[in-house]
C-alpha cells in the first residue's frame, strides 16, 4: 500500500496547539504525551525588521496517522481540527507534487 | 455550503452526533459549530470541529473545546444549589432544593426591594455570552436597571460601541468575509488590500465575534498587514509593518497616521466631501502631531508610521481589527475617534472589504437590553453616572462601574444591597483592586452567585451558589451579529444543574410573571427570534442562516431610522468633529492623553517602578479567568508569567524561570519570568484572570488571588472624560525576585 503522509504548510501555522489537543483527546493521552508536537522555531531577529519565528508541528513516534479513522473514511484528528487548515493527509505521492508548489511547507511521512 | 441539508443529530459508529454552537459557559466571544459525540450512556466523549460549518470554517479556532468533556466531568463542578453555613469566605456549604433556593432569593430580594427600592439591586455579568439578555431580562422584571460588570471605564468593547454610535451611527467592524456562508469564495466580497491588526491578536484571542482565521484567511489572498501591538506575535512576525507600540500610546499613532494621510492627499477626497463633517477641523488638529513628535510619544520609528500610513492610505479597501487596547486607554472615546477617523476619510465604510456595520441577525435581539421596556425613564435614569456621563445613554443601557462601586461604599445617591452575579468571577478577573471590590460586595446584605465552577468571587461574596450548565448540556441559541446559530442539547445536565436561560426564567416569573410567559425556553427563543420569521424548532432545522448584507447604506437611505439617506447621526455624515462631545465640555476632536503612570506623565514614579507594564494579552487556552482547573489547557500554560526583554531582565537580575513579584504604588503580583527578544525592553507584558483552583479556596487564601491578580496593581476611579476606558494595558511597575518563604 502507498505510504501516507502530512504535509504541512509553516508559512501558515500559528502555534495554536489544536493539533496536540485533538490527539490528546482522540487518544485519551495525558497532557504531556501527545502523537504530534508544535515546535517553535525562534522568536530571533534576522535584520532590523525582519524576524525568524514560526511554528511547525512534528508528529511523534506515537502517531499512527490515524489509521482507525481514515479506515472510516475521516481525517486523522489533526488535520481535521487545524486551526488554519495547514495541515494536509493523503498518499506522499500525491503530497510531493503539492510539496513542490509553495514554499514553507514539511512533508512528514511517520510510518 | 448547503448547511440547510445537514440534520442537526445523526448516528456514527456507535456514536451519538449532535450539531451545535459553542457560546458560553465555558466562555467565549464567539459560536463556532461543533459536533458533540456522546456515546450510549449519554456521556459527552469527544468534540470536533463541525465540517460544514461556515462561522469557524470547519475548523477549530482553539483547544478550549476540544477540551469540554474536561470541563464537563470535572470533579470539582458545582452540582447542586447550596446555602452559605459558615461566615462568608469560609467556604462552608451546605445543599439544599432549587426549590428552597429560588424560595429565599425572592424572599431577601423582595425585602430589600421593599425596604429600599429594586434600583438597590445589582445584576452583575461578566463577558456575558450568551447570557446578557436573560440577565438583563431578569434585572428589569425585579425592577432594577442595573446589569453591570465590574471593570474600571467599563473597558471592554462598549466603550468602541457607544463611541461608533454616537459619530458614526454604527458600530462598525472589518468585513473579513463572515458576513457569507460561503465565506471568502463569495462574490459580493472583496479581499481587503490592507488589514491593520491593531491592539488585539486575533489568532489567539478571537474577539468580539471575530475569528483570527478571517484574518489569516485574508492573507492567504493577498491582503498586505500592519500589526500594531507591543509585543511581536505572530501576526507581527507575518506583518509588513510591525509598529510596537508604547502601551497606552494609540491615540497618538492614530493622529500621526491621520496626519501623513491628509498631508499627503491619500484620503478620499470624494467621500470626505460627501459623508463627513468636520475634516477641516480634523485636520488642524492632527496637524499637530507631526510624525516627530508622535514618534517620540510612541516609541515607534518614523519611518516605519509613515510606512503604515501610506501603505493604509494608498490600499482599497483597507481596514481594521481594532481590538480592546483602544478600550483600555483611559481616553478610549478619543483612541476610537481617531481610530475611526482612519477608515473613514480614506472612504472605507460600508463597502466589500473595508468596514461594515455590525447589527444582530433579523433584527433579533442581540447581546442585552432585553426588555429595557418595561422599566421607566424614571428608574432607567438611576442608573450609575448616566447624568454626569451622557455618553453612556450610546450603545448598551449599562451603568457606569466606577460610580457603582463608589455608591456600593457610600450609599450616595441611594444604597446598595444586594447583588445577582452570574457568569463573573470579578475578584480574580475584571475588576481593579479586587480588595477594595471584595470590601464594597462584603457590605451587602445578601449576595447570589452562579456559574461552573466554585470561584474565589462565590467563596468571598455568595450566600447562596447556583450551578449552572454547560453549553454542552442546554439548548439555546446565538445571535450576535451573524449568522443566527443554534445551541442543541447533547447531553443531560450533570448534577442538578440548569442551564443560565432556565435559571433566569424561573426567577424572573417570580418577579414579574407578565415578563416570562412561557413554558419553556425553547419557547422564549422562539418569541426572540420572532424578527427572524423562525422559530426555535424550525432554527434548528435551517441553522445557521445568514441575513443578507446590504453595502453603502448610506447612499440608500438604509443607514439612518428615519429613513433619511446618510448616516445615522444628528447631521447624516460621519462626524469627525463631535459637536456632542463639545456640548458634553469634551473635546470635539481626538486628542492625546498620556496614561496617569507613564514615563513622561509620572517621571517620580519612573524612578521608583521603572518598566511600563502592559496586561491582558489572551492565553491560547484559556478565556479570562475560566479554564484554570482543565487538566489539557493548564498543562499549555501552567503558570502566569511575565515576559520581559533579556537586556532589561539582564538589569533587574531576573532569569527565565524565576518566580518574581510585579509591584507599583497600589499593589504586587506574582509571576514567573520569561525571557524574551518579543519585548521592548522598557516594558514588560503579563496575563490576567488568574487564580489557582489548586490551592486553599477558604478566605484569606481565596484560590491564590491576593498573590496571582495582576489587577492588584489597577486602580478604580480612573475612567475617562466620558465615563469610559481605563489604563489596564498602560502603567508602571517595578520587577523583584520572590524572597524564599514567600510562596
Amino acid at each position: 500500500m502507498a505510504r501516507s503522509g502530512l504535509l504541512i504548510d509553516y508559512d501558515f501555522c500559528t502555534g495554536c496547539h489544536v493539533c496536540e489537543v485533538a490527539c490528546q483527546m482522540e487518544y485519551h493521552y495525558p497532557a504531556d504525551k501527545s502523537g504530534i508536537q508544535v515546535q517553535e522555531i525562534g522568536p530571533w531577529k534576522i535584520t532590523e525588521d525582519k524576524w525568524q519565528l514560526s511554528y511547525v508541528p512534528v508528529p511523534t513516534d506515537l502517531c499512527n496517522l490515524c489509521a482507525g479513522r481514515v479506515a472510516k473514511g475521516r481525517l486523522p484528528a489533526c488535520v481535521a481540527a487545524c486551526q488554519q487548515s495547514v495541515m494536509k493527509f493523503g498518499p506522499v505521492q500525491d503530497l510531493l507534487a503539492e510539496l513542490e508548489s509553495k514554499p514553507k511547507q514539511v512533508l512528514f511521512a511517520p510510518k | 455550503m448547503d448547511s440547510e441539508k445537514i440534520p442537526w443529530r445523526w448516528e456514527e459508529g456507535g456514536l451519538t452526533v449532535t450539531r451545535s454552537t459553542a457560546w458560553s459557559g465555558p466562555g467565549c466571544h464567539n459560536g463556532c459549530g461543533m459536533l458533540l459525540y456522546t456515546n450510549a450512556e449519554g456521556k459527552l466523549v469527544k468534540v470536533e470541529a463541525d465540517p460544514d460549518h461556515p462561522y469557524n470554517r470547519g475548523r477549530m479556532s482553539c483547544v478550549r473545546c476540544l477540551a469540554l468533556p474536561e470541563v464537563v466531568y470535572h470533579p470539582d463542578r458545582l452540582q447542586h444549589p447550596m446555602k452559605r453555613v459558615g461566615a462568608r469566605g469560609e467556604n462552608k456549604w451546605e445543599r439544599i432544593s432549587w426549590d428552597e433556593a429560588y424560595d429565599t432569593i425572592e424572599q431577601r430580594l423582595n425585602k430589600i426591594k421593599a425596604e429600599y427600592g429594586a434600583e438597590s439591586v445589582l445584576f452583575s455579568i461578566g463577558t456575558a455570552r450568551d447570557q446578557a439578555p436573560y440577565v438583563s431580562r431578569l434585572a428589569y422584571s425585579f425592577g432594577s436597571p442595573h446589569w453591570i460588570t465590574m471593570i474600571s471605564g467599563y473597558a471592554c468593547y462598549l466603550p468602541r460601541v457607544a463611541a461608533g454610535i454616537l459619530t458614526q451611527g454604527a458600530y462598525l467592524e472589518p468585513d473579513l468575509a463572515q458576513l457569507y456562508s460561503a465565506g471568502c469564495d463569495d462574490p459580493n466580497w472583496t479581499v481587503p488590500e490592507c488589514i491593520i491588526v491593531w491592539g488585539c491578536n486575533p489568532v489567539v484571542s478571537n474577539p468580539d465575534s471575530s475569528l483570527g482565521t478571517w484574518v489569516v484567511d485574508c492573507m492567504k489572498r493577498g491582503s498586505k498587514l500592519i500589526v500594531v501591538d507591543p509585543r511581536l506575535t505572530w501576526l507581527a512576525k507575518k506583518a509588513d509593518v510591525w509598529l510596537q507600540i508604547r502601551p497606552g500610546t494609540d491615540t497618538a499613532l492614530a493622529l500621526g497616521m491621520l496626519d501623513i494621510i491628509v498631508k499627503e492627499g491619500l484620503y478620499d477626497k470624494e467621500f470626505v466631501e460627501q459623508w463627513t463633517f468636520g475634516f477641516e477641523q480634523l485636520s488642524a488638529r492632527v496637524a499637530e502631531y507631526p510624525v516627530e513628535r508622535v514618534s517620540e510619544i510612541t516609541w515607534i520609528p518614523k519611518e516605519k508610521i509613515e510606512a503604515a500610513a501610506r501603505l493604509f492610505g494608498k490600499s482599497k479597501p483597507a481596514n481594521i481589527k481594532w481590538g480592546v487596547a483602544v478600550d483600555m486607554t483611559r481616553q478610549s472615546h478619543a483612541a476610537a475617534q481617531a481610530i475611526q477617523a482612519l477608515w473613514t476619510i480614506t472612504g472605507n465604510i460600508d463597502v466589500p472589504g473595508g468596514m461594515f456595520s455590525a447589527a444582530p441577525p433579523f433584527g433579533v435581539i442581540g447581546m442585552a437590553d432585553w426588555g429595557t421596556e418595561y422599566l421607566s425613564e424614571e428608574m432607567l435614569a438611576k442608573r450609575f453616572g448616566v447624568d454626569k456621563y451622557p455618553l453612556y445613554n450610546f450603545g448598551f443601557k449599562v451603568g457606569q462601574p466606577d460610580m457603582c462601586l463608589e455608591q456600593m461604599e457610600t450609599g450616595v445617591p441611594y444604597p446598595i444591597k444586594a447583588a445577582w452575579i452570574q457568569t463573573t468571577n470579578f475578584l480574580a478577573c475584571t475588576s481593579p483592586d479586587p480588595k477594595r471590590t471584595q470590601a464594597a460586595f462584603e457590605k451587602l446584605d445578601f449576595n447570589v452567585v452562579v456559574d461552573l465552577f466554585m470561584t474565589p468571587t462565590a467563596v468571598a461574596l455568595a450566600d447562596i451558589v447556583l450551578p449552572a450548565t454547560t453549553f454542552a448540556e442546554r439548548d439555546g441559541m446565538r445571535t450576535f451579529w451573524q449568522p443566527i446559530e443554534i445551541i442543541n442539547k447533547a447531553i443531560e445536565p450533570v448534577g442538578d444543574t440548569r442551564s443560565d436561560m432556565q435559571i433566569c426564567m424561573d426567577l424572573g416569573k417570580r418577579f414579574r410573571s407578565d415578563m416570562w410567559p412561557w413554558d419553556t425556553v425553547q419557547d422564549m427563543f422562539t418569541e426572540m427570534l420572532a424578527p427572524s420569521g423562525l422559530t426555535w424548532e424550525e432554527l434548528r432545522e435551517v441553522a445557521p442562516p445568514y441575513p443578507p448584507y446590504e453595502y453603502r447604506k448610506h447612499e440608500k437611505g438604509h443607514a439612518r431610522f428615519d429613513g433619511g439617506v446618510g448616516f445615522n447621526t444628528p447631521t447624516g455624515r460621519i462626524e469627525l468633529y463631535c459637536a456632542a462631545y463639545e456640548s458634553w465640555g469634551i473635546d470635539p476632536l481626538p486628542a492625546f492623553t498620556e496614561p496617569d503612570d507613564s514615563p513622561v506623565s509620572s517621571p517620580d514614579l519612573y524612578a521608583e517602578y521603572p518598566l511600563v507594564l502592559t496586561t491582558g494579552a489572551r492565553s491560547w487556552s484559556s478565556f479570562h479567568s475560566e479554564h484554570r482547573q482543565i487538566p489539557h489547557l493548564r498543562a499549555l500554560k501552567p503558570d502566569p508569567v511575565v515576559e520581559i526583554h533579556p537586556d532589561a531582565a539582564a538589569k533587574y537580575r531576573v532569569k527565565d524561570g524565576d518566580w518574581v513579584w510585579l509591584e507599583n504604588q497600589r499593589g504586587r503580583a506574582r509571576r514567573k519570568v520569561v525571557v524574551t527578544p518579543i519585548m521592548d525592553p522598557r516594558v514588560v507584558n503579563t496575563d490576567h484572570g488568574w487564580w489557582l483552583p489548586e490551592t486553599e479556596g477558604a478566605a484569606p487564601n481565596l484560590y491564590g488571588i491576593g498573590d496571582v491578580n495582576i489587577n492588584n496593581l489597577v486602580p478604580w476611579g480612573a475612567a475617562g472624560a466620558t465615563g469610559f476606558g481605563a489604563n489596564y494595558k498602560s502603567m508602571l511597575c517595578k520587577i523583584y525576585k520572590v524572597a524564599e518563604g514567600e510562596m
